[in-house]
């Protein structure tokens, strides 16, 4: 038996914001499917929020943690978007009164109100990918997941995502992000999950993750570009620090390189 | 006679009141490997469609100018005839697999076109080689991870062999080094085979480095054309919302403090050249 996780060691506090990154087929999905008891563990405990998944119903976990599906096909199913933001919390036994601010609240957080009453299904991708989003915030789950939330989104719709995970965690909330997108996770994100053929590789703060070049080449990833101008400069100039994530901190130390009698 | 003709070319999506493009001219010569970006609803995927023939004859509408493909008037041409010679891979690589194995799903199209057994097993070899999925070909592509799929997708339209391929986001599910695979791929493939390529992008850090050119939409009009080099450093780009490379954000900081790189680089190596070449340049 091929194990698609073996060894998994993880631990996430109340409030964190962490990206899970790795290669095609390192087992992100399936990891995350076990954060809210989809799937149990063949070996070892999962426990979330004190509770062992596998003594605990979907049912319950559901309530505390949302998962936001990579294709929003597959959770997408009511004939207007109202209906399909509304099910959830209608399914938890919310009084209606609830369940209209609610929905509001959600339509409006993800810039949704104009198509209230639209099928999902008539949307484009993306904003299906946000009525899929938008349907899991409803109910205010403690840990939210996000499977791939940036596919298929231009840059500025990048942006709105990345300031949706800042308010869900300035609101206190866990937030687990499963991304491909090196830009992204650099820019967002205080921890980064290294995992690759199913065992955890790296996990730190992204200028230490993202200058692990073993790490990065066993799970297919690549450096963010700045960072691996850095690694490339560093060959040639050793004062430079390859731990660079941001624009202004290459800019900075190249100013130096070229005026070195220059203080910035 | 060029690849792709666009003579005036607008369409509106039945139903619609906008204009999904407008006005649209331009040319693709055979050979080259073009990026389309822009915004959401800029109307990038619907050109592609225009060009293998989904519009009309899919999607219908309100149809205006002329998509010229390999001399052939894309609305009087059936998308049968068509798909000889133009793929396209989608976003999304579901909408697309629907065989019981990767190897079926890549031998289908190959059976259409009416190859011998002997071409498909050589086509099919080839191409689980050229991307790197020979271990899954016996799997059902519904049970493989997105990323996979997407590659099992790339890989049953690269078997075609089309003169023309379009990308819709191809690398959206993919980790950045099959994302760096793919597109080096495309490089070997308009060498070795003559395929003009057209990939349409967001996510610019690592494509622009292979392509030639750049065609940046907006609101449904083709708005800036030209080498990546000369495209991505221009102000419009950032104000139209299109993710501009760290890279290049970087260059055109440095020029702002006066350490003036002269030509763009693209990717990491480059940089560190362009910064050696800056320091060596100094020390005169």
């Amino acid at each position: 038996m091929q194990y698609v996780l073996n060894g998994v060691n993880l631990s996430v506090r109340s409030g964190e914001k962490i990206a899970i990154m790795g290669e095609n087929g390192a087992g992100k999905t399936t990891l995350i499917k076990h954060i809210n008891g989809l799937l149990k563990p063949t070996r070892g405990e999962v426990k979330v929020l004190g509770y062992d998944t596998k003594k605990t119903p979907v049912s319950l976990l559901a309530r505390h943690v949302g998962l936001v599906l990579q294709n929003p096909d597959h959770q997408l199913f009511a004939e207007t978007v109202e209906e399909e933001i509304a099910f959830a919390l209608r399914n938890f036994g919310y009084p209606n009164d609830i369940v209209k601010k609610r929905v509001e609240w959600a339509l409006n957080v993800m810039d949704l109100a104009r198509y209230r009453r639209t099928s999902p299904f008539l949307l484009s991708g993306g904003e299906r990918k946000r009525v899929a989003i938008a349907s899991i915030l409803s109910y205010d789950p403690e840990i939210v997941i996000f499977d791939e939330p940036t596919t298929g989104q231009d840059y500025l719709q990048k942006q709105k995502i990345a300031q949706i995970l800042n308010l869900l965690s300035l609101q206190g909330k866990t937030i687990i992000v499963v991304t491909h997108d090196i830009e992204f996770a650099a820019e967002n994100f205080e921890r980064i999950v290294v995992l690759s053929r199913g065992t955890i590789v790296a996990d730190g703060r992204p200028e230490d993750v993202f200058s692990d070049i073993d790490a990065i080449r066993k799970a297919r990833l690549l450096p963010p570009q700045i960072t691996a101008c850095a690694i490339e400069l560093q060959k040639h100039y050793p004062q430079i620090n390859v731990k660079t994530i941001s624009v202004d901190g290459l800019c900075q130390q190249i100013l130096k390189l070229v005026n070195p009698f220059l203080s910035s | 006679m060029s690849v792709i003709e666009v003579e005036d070319f607008s369409f509106k999506y039945e139903g619609s009141d906008f204009w999904a493009v407008k006005n649209i001219n331009f040319k693709l010569e055979e050979g080259e490997l073009v990026l389309i970006t822009g915004p959401s609803g800029c109307g990038k995927s619907t050109l592609c469609r225009a060009f293998n023939g989904l519009i009309p004859h899919f999607y219908s509408g309100e149809y205006r100018g002329s998509v010229r493909v390999l001399g052939h008037e894309v609305k009087e041409t059936p998308t049968y005839e068509l798909a000889r010679f133009v793929s396209m891979v989608f976003q999304n690589p579901e909408n697309q697999l629907f065989a019981s194995t990767v190897e079926r799903e890549i031998a289908f199209g190959l059976e259409n076109l009416g190859l011998s057994r002997d071409e498909i097993r050589e086509r099919l070899e080839e191409v689980l080689e050229i991307i790197g999925i020979r271990d899954l070909r016996k799997r059902a592509p519904f049970e493989l991870s997105g990323g996979q799929q997407q590659k099992v997708a790339i890989a049953s339209v690269i078997a075609m062999r089309p003169k023309i391929l379009i990308m819709d986001e191809p690398t959206a599910n993919l980790d950045p080094v099959s994302a760096l695979e793919v597109f080096q791929l495309l490089l070997k493939l308009r060498r070795e085979l003559s395929m003009t390529i057209i990939v349409v992008e967001h996510r610019l850090e690592l494509i622009s480095s292979f392509v030639d050119r750049i065609i940046v939409m907006n609101s449904g009009q083709i708005v800036l054309d030209g080498s990546p080099r000369q495209i991505l450093v221009l102000p419009e780009v950032q104000r139209i919302g299109i993710g501009v490379p760290k890279i290049v954000l970087l260059c055109k900081r440095l020029r702002e403090k006066g350490v003036n790189i002269p030509s763009l680089p693209l990717t990491p190596e480059e940089f560190a050249e362009e910064v050696n070449r800056y320091r060596t340049r100094q020390s005169y």
